[in-house]
């Protein structure tokens, strides 16, 4: 299958390179119906690596990549529901995004994120399970979870840790300010910064080089650099799950559901 | 390096390019919110941009509360 059209997403195959787009509105916000479009494009993963040497994921909103977890959704959802039964929902939630993070992190295929504009809590969980993030100038990081008195849920500690160093895991977990391309290239997070609405077609670029390795050289360097964190993402899960469960949570998701602003983002 | 009149003006003079504002409509004590009528998203677009422009980190925790153009480029200026 060279190409697939979901509810939130697509897929295509072209000159050895996966591209998967993200085009649920507002901003790719990763609730049940992104979820279950992910799954099925991890699991078709399993086929359509075998045609390809790279994967790349965009976004074609304007907003930007992923503003993270359809907060919407998770308040909504969880509200009706009594304490044990919000947590069981809440934790096979987490469980099942851990599934396709950890298949896209493992995928044997070099992997980019495309970013641009927002990329936030799970949108920028999403970016880390890439081998190289190519920014947009004007893409802009950020974990916001400590503001609804949680932590990044979808893997992003974790990664984060693998990939920089503790003091800026710590500067934007503690703070939960966002901080700009440039700046995130200066931290090592981002591979590469292009001009505004260069990201994709940098990352397409970066693509057709990796085509030129051998695939089994790549694929075993990239096992070798790029261990999945399994302790540490567990325990993600059962720290998010223990702070879910307290009232102020509960009281800044509906600060944040109830705002009148269309995108309230800005602490 | 610039005053903080300098840098009022080029903070303006960049909303006002890139939201396609006619400059003369705005003014240092306006709220950029309502005046280039954007949301809180676009507001971080023009916080990235004054980044890049200024070549300055500005947390945007720093911007909490921060609505018109004047104490915005105070924000800016004492990064400078």
């Amino acid at each position: 299958m060279n190409r697939f059209e979901a509810k939130t997403l697509s897929w295509q195959v072209s000159d050895g390179t996966i591209e998967l787009l993200l085009h649920r509105a507002p901003c790719n916000e990763i609730g049940s119906a992104t979820l279950a479009d992910l799954e099925q494009f991890a699991a078709a993963l399993e086929s359509l690596q075998k045609d390809a040497h790279a994967l790349i994921i965009s976004s074609d909103r304007k907003e930007g990549f992923c503003a993270g977890a359809d907060l919407r959704e998770l308040f909504r959802e969880s509200q009706p529901l009594p304490q044990t039964e919000r947590l069981r929902k809440l934790r096979g939630f987490l469980e099942r995004v851990h599934r396709v993070m950890n298949a896209l992190d493992s995928a044997p295929l070099t992997t980019i994120a495309a970013v641009h504009g927002v990329t936030f809590g799970g949108g920028f969980e999403l970016a880390l399970t890439c081998d190289l993030i190519v920014a947009d100038k004007m893409a802009r990081f950020c974990f916001p979870e400590l503001r609804l008195g949680l932590i990044p849920g979808f893997g992003g500690i974790p990664r984060l840790k693998r990939d920089l160093g503790n003091a800026v895991v710590r500067d934007l977990l503690l703070t939960g300010r966002s901080i700009n391309a440039t700046k995130a290239q200066s931290v090592g997070l981002v591979s590469q910064v292009t001009s505004e609405g260069d990201a994709l077609r940098v990352a397409r670029s970066t693509a057709a080089q990796l085509q030129k390795f051998d695939r089994a050289t790549a694929v075993a360097a990239k096992r070798f650099i790029k261990p999945i964190p399994h302790d540490d993402l567990r325990r993600e899960i059962d720290i998010f799950c223990d702070l879910f469960t307290r009232p102020a949570v509960d009281a800044a998701l509906r600060k944040f559901v109830e705002s009148s602003d269309a995108l309230p983002y800005l602490p | 390096m610039p005053t903080i009149e300098n840098t009022t003006e080029e903070v303006l003079t960049l909303a006002a390019d890139h939201f396609k504002v006619p400059r003369a409509q705005l003014h240092a004590g306006d709220d950029f919110f309502k005046t280039l009528g954007i949301n809180s998203l676009q507001a971080l677009d023009l916080l990235t941009r004054l980044e890049h422009h200024f070549h300055i980190e500005l947390p945007d925790y720093e911007l909490q509360g921060v609505s018109d153009f004047r104490t915005l480029a105070e924000r800016i200026q004492s990064r400078l």
